[in-house]
């Protein structure tokens, strides 16, 4: 064996939130991991959030704490290393990396989670040409760095969300719906409240998702107390106006009244597509599914299962998925590798 | 004699009644229409609505009810540029919604009454 | 009565008199039937000084599409060779008979048949230069059938030829098609048989002769001269009714073409001219994006023009096509299939005219020494088109008046593809309206939908650009100096531009200037729609993205590291259809400046 070669009992691809809580429950199970992250960075996604719905807390001590808890484990851990391909042989993988160096494992975990949507392509929201107009990502490094203005320093007197961009969108090709921007929005519109009060924030919405625990009453609270003024009805386009504000151009279809209307900050909810590795890598393997993302054997009894033996899958690489949800898919999965991993060594 | 009120007509729709029967044909024709969500963006892009109250998707719901009163009047506001069948997130055909409607609106249109003149010039 | 006469060739004379009467009858029907407009549009061409250059043209014409085929035969030899050799092989067959006959009977004093049938009659000519004349028939019979065993083998296999499809015939046209086939190794036959009693035949005719059994040659002669007379009988009979009418309406509209005759929004006897000059030859199918990605395969040109001809229903045909204009360049009779398109889809009582009122109160703008700009409806929803072309303006200090900044009204190509031509003149007013009061130098815009309406549909008196021509210009005055980069870019010639506006090399020229262009497969004539033209409101959005995955395909065959084009639609479809950049040919400009 080469000294380009590791082993291990499982390889997990992938440390965001699902990669890491996996390879720790593993670990202190006295498995033997290797957990592979192509970004210098842990759970880069996360870390770019600055706090998390529905209650507030701090996305960067999420992020701590699960860093804190794989630096304790005995996990083998690889940064700025890109599985970019993998086989199976003789009951055994081989995954290659960006570096030409061979790992073995038994079993592999994809969790190669998820990329935002590229807002540039509706190029009619003006992301990328207005100044004005920003992500919910680049919101959140504002709001993360307390530091909330319009195109000219100022304060911002009128900030609009617009819901499902590159969501349930047939035009990009993604059906789908993202499932964690509408509360996400919510929980940022409130928290542009707490930081400017005096600004009008209006949210546009196709329809508002409010699925989880807390958020319909975080929906209500945004209502109630941050006097958030919802409006049904998509943007289509935006465009500059002579002072570098936005202009954008919407239906609130419940009135059936097209609206006109400036705004400082136009706030585009991007969701959740794919990333390059889960494409890249469940098309490797043959389990790719639907827009991308990896297909699991059942979405019941085997969601971490895949068609192939010891390839086992967790988090936003299936689907979009709240961090929680994430979370508990990887513990989930964790417990289901441990039983193949007992099966496997046993023959 | 002027009593200070009147006596208002019933404004409710039966839905399973009015035009139903003209809903399923145009369905038919065009089979996008089905997936209309109702999201507005057709209205908002709209280019006539620039200019004056044309509301495309007001239109189309109001046939989906039976109600045709002036909607072909409403309909020919169209410039039928296409910019309502490129936003829609849905993927309806909106400009041969458009025109379907209009046909359908219309009276006096035959389908196919403008081949007259192959007829009659034919060979 | 003569001693050249045998019963045999009355099926011929008659066939050929009712050919010839009814085509008369066709083309005085047709000549009657042109509009006020186009019969000017004759009259201006005979009566003056521009008639000697176009009957040479003509001439020229005529001669190169009818018999030579040029024009099949650049866009696929084989196709070219199959026409070629029935059509010229034909024509010198029947000239050349005429003019040995001519030879022989020293110019006066025989029936006028005798050179269809000279062989048959003349049955010493067996000596001296007669064998020079009877070799040189059958090379030219050779030829002939050498077109006609092509054909037999395309009708079974088209890829022989290299065609994808063959046109499906009406059983009329199959019929006929047979007599057609037959006609030729008839006269082989017949003139075998005679060859064989009499030894008048030449290297082909003597040799089949030679073979023949002396009795065989005695009975079958008569009934071989039969057949073939029958043959062209029934040939010429049906032929006016039949696709073969192509043959001698391509002249007459060649003829009219020349003297400045054009399609208008009606149905004229030029359309009749055009429907009837179709030779079905299937060479539109080929190109049909919507045969290729979709299998469509009842609305082509060819299709379309058969219906249009035969009164056949054709509501699919008409409503169903791109208007990408791959036909309409494609085609060799230089027909023009979507002008007869947009007058079926002529919508009749929909098409009212007065319901544009509201944009009478739209003010212009006093925009003299100004560059008018018109982005289009769909530029809105491509910002970055416009606002590089804003920067532009204000790189070169070029004063400019955005027309349609807010709001657009629009150009009214839209409407008229759908076959709303009062409406859309309606909307041409509007704008019109605007254009003429502004004083504007120049009409820049942005999207060639809106440029080729303002070019050939609104007779403005102001000069109409696309962005491409106008940065083109810049660049080329040293105007803009934009930086080189690296950049591997494919373009993609939208349909509207290229096709329809024939400009193909501005915005290469343009591109040049900013990155390395990437050759695609196919491109400029032959560039792929992509998929989401106006023109079309029958597809749905599903079938629209595969027509636009082939464009994506074919132009991100050599991986490019962007795709530019000149159309917001286009890049719209783009942008949706996959994460490749897709940039416009002024943004890239402005990115460099």
């Amino acid at each position: 064996m080469s000294d380009r070669t590791t082993t291990a009992q499982v390889a997990v691809i992938g440390g965001g939130p699902a990669g890491i809580e996996a390879a720790c429950a593993l670990s202190n199970n006295g498995i033997r991991v290797s957990l592979f992250e192509s970004e210098p960075v842990l759970a880069h996604n996360v870390g770019n959030k600055f706090k998390l719905f529905p209650d507030f807390s701090s996305a960067s001590e999420l992020v701590a704490t699960l860093s804190h808890k794989l630096s304790g484990s005995h996990v083998s851990v690889h940064l700025d290393t890109e599985i970019v391909s993998m086989e199976q042989k003789g009951g055994l993988w081989f995954l290659t990396d960006n570096y030409g160096h061979t790992h073995e494992a038994v079993a592999v975990l994809l969790a190669t989670g998820y990329d935002v949507f590229d807002a540039r392509r509706k190029e009619e929201l003006g992301y990328g040409i207005y100044k004005g107009v920003v992500t919910s990502i680049d919101l959140e490094s504002m709001l993360k760095a307390g530091k909330l203005v319009n195109v000219l320093g100022e304060q911002p007197q009128c900030v609009t969300f617009l819901q499902c961009v590159g969501s349930r969108d047939e035009k990009i090709g993604n059906h789908y719906c993202s499932k964690v921007c509408c509360v996400t929005a919510v929980k940022q519109a409130i928290e542009v409240k707490k930081l400017s009060p005096r600004t009008d924030v209006f949210l546009f919405y196709m329809d508002l998702r409010m699925w989880g625990q807390g958020f319909e009453e975080l929906y209500r609270e945004a209502q109630e107390q941050y006097g958030i003024r919802f409006v049904r009805g998509r943007i289509s386009e935006a465009a500059s106006t002579f002072d570098d504000r936005v202009q954008i151009k919407a239906e609130d279809t419940l009135v059936g009244q097209p609206l006109k209307m400036s705004t400082d900050l136009l706030v585009l909810m991007v969701g959740m597509e794919a990333s390059c590795g889960t494409k890249k890598l469940a098309s490797c393997c043959g389990v790719e599914g639907a827009y991308g993302f990896a297909h699991s054997c059942s979405p019941y009894l085997s969601d971490n299962m895949t068609d192939r033996q010891g390839l086992f899958l967790a988090g936003s690489c299936k689907r979009p998925m709240s961090v929680s949800d994430t979370v508990n898919d990887a513990r989930s999965a964790a417990v289901g590798i441990a039983d193949y991993l007992k099966t496997a060594l046993s023959n | 004699m002027d009593f200070g009120f009147t006596i208002s007509k019933p404004r409710s729709i039966e839905p399973t009644e009015a035009g139903r029967e003209q809903l399923l044909q145009l369905e038919e024709q065009v089979p996008t229409f089905r997936r209309c969500m109702n999201c507005g963006g057709c209205t908002a892009t709209c280019s006539a609505g620039q200019f004056t109250d044309f509301n495309i998707r007001k239109v189309h719901n109001l046939y989906r009810w039976g109600q045709y009163k002036e909607l072909d009047e409403e309909l020919q506001k169209c410039m039928l540029c296409g910019k309502c069948t490129l936003v829609c997130p849905r993927g309806v055909n909106l400009r041969s919604l458009i025109i379907h409607l209009r046909k359908a609106l219309n009276k006096d249109h035959q389908p196919g009454d403008y081949q007259h003149f192959i007829r009659n010039n034919n060979r | 009565m003569s001693s050249y006469f045998h019963p045999f060739i009355l099926p011929f004379c008659i066939g050929t008199l009712v050919l010839f009467a009814v085509i008369a009858v066709k083309f005085y029907r047709w000549i009657s039937g042109l509009d006020r407009k186009q019969k000017k549009n004759v009259w201006m061409s005979l009566l003056t000084v521009r008639i000697f250059p176009s009957l040479w043209r003509i001439f020229k014409e005529i001669v190169k599409e009818v018999l030579l085929h040029v024009n099949i035969t650049r866009y696929n030899w084989r196709m070219g060779y199959m026409h070629r050799s029935i059509a010229l092989g034909w024509f010198l067959l029947i000239v050349t008979g005429f003019v040995e006959t001519l030879f022989h009977f020293r110019g006066s004093g025989h029936p006028p048949w005798l050179g269809i049938f000279f062989r048959f009659f003349v049955r010493d000519y067996t000596y001296g230069i007669s064998r020079v004349w009877a070799d040189v028939m059958d090379l030219l019979l050779l030829y002939v059938l050498s077109g006609v065993s092509i054909a037999i083998f395309k009708s079974i296999y088209s890829r022989i030829v290299g065609m994808r499809k063959n046109t499906r015939l009406r059983w009329f046209d199959i019929c006929l098609r047979y007599s057609l086939w037959l006609i030729f190794p008839m006269r082989l036959l017949s003139e075998s048989a005679t060859a064989a009693l009499t030894g008048n035949g030449g290297f082909l005719t003597q040799g089949i002769g030679d073979m023949m059994p002396t009795e065989f040659a005695q009975v079958m002669e008569v009934p071989f001269w039969t057949a073939y007379s029958t043959c062209l009988c029934v040939f010429f009979v049906l032929f006016p009714f039949s696709r073969y009418m192509h043959i001698f309406t391509e002249p007459l509209l060649i003829v009219f073409r020349s003297l400045g005759v054009r399609e208008g929004s009606q149905p004229t006897g030029y359309t009749r001219m055009e429907l009837n000059a179709c030779s079905r030859c299937g060479i539109c199918i080929d190109g049909c994006p919507l045969d290729k990605d979709l299998n469509i395969n009842d609305i082509q040109g060819v299709y379309l023009l058969r219906d249009v001809r035969h009164g056949l229903p054709h509501r699919n045909a008409t409503e169903n096509c791109l208007m990408c204009d791959q036909c309409v360049v494609d085609c060799p009779v230089g027909i023009e299939i979507n002008e007869i398109r947009k007058q079926e889809r002529n919508k009749g009582t929909l098409d009212t005219h007065d319901n544009y009122r509201f944009l009478d109160s739209v003010k212009s703008f006093n925009a003299i020494g100004r560059i008018a700009y018109f982005g289009g409806c769909m530029s809105h929803l491509t910002p970055g088109v416009t606002e590089s072309m804003k920067k532009i303006f204000d790189a070169v200090g070029q004063k400019y008046w955005l027309m349609d900044e807010d709001k657009t009204i629009c150009c009214g190509r839209p409407l008229l593809q759908q076959g709303f031509i009062a409406q859309a003149a309606e909307l041409r007013r509007k704008n019109a309206r605007l254009i003429v009061e502004s004083h504007a130098q120049y009409l820049v815009t942005s999207c060639p939908i809106c440029y080729q309406s303002f070019k050939k549909e609104y007779n403005l008196p102001i000069k109409v650009i696309h962005h491409t021509e106008y940065l083109a210009v810049l660049i080329r005055l040293g105007k803009l100096k934009p930086h080189k980069t690296g950049l591997k870019v494919a373009y993609h010639d939208p349909c509207e531009l290229g096709r329809g506006c024939n400009i193909y090399d501005e915005p290469r020229e343009v591109l040049q200037a900013v990155a390395d262009l990437v050759r695609v497969q196919k491109e400029r004539e032959h560039s792929i729609c992509c998929g989401h033209s106006l023109g079309n409101t029958a597809l749905d959005v599903e079938k629209q993205d595969k027509v636009r995955d082939a464009a994506l395909r074919n132009l991100t065959a050599d991986h490019p590291d962007l795709i530019a084009t000149a159309c917001p639609m286009c890049k719209k479809a783009f942008q949706h259809g996959q994460p490749t950049h897709v940039k416009d040919v002024a943004e890239l400009i402005a990115e460099q400046l």
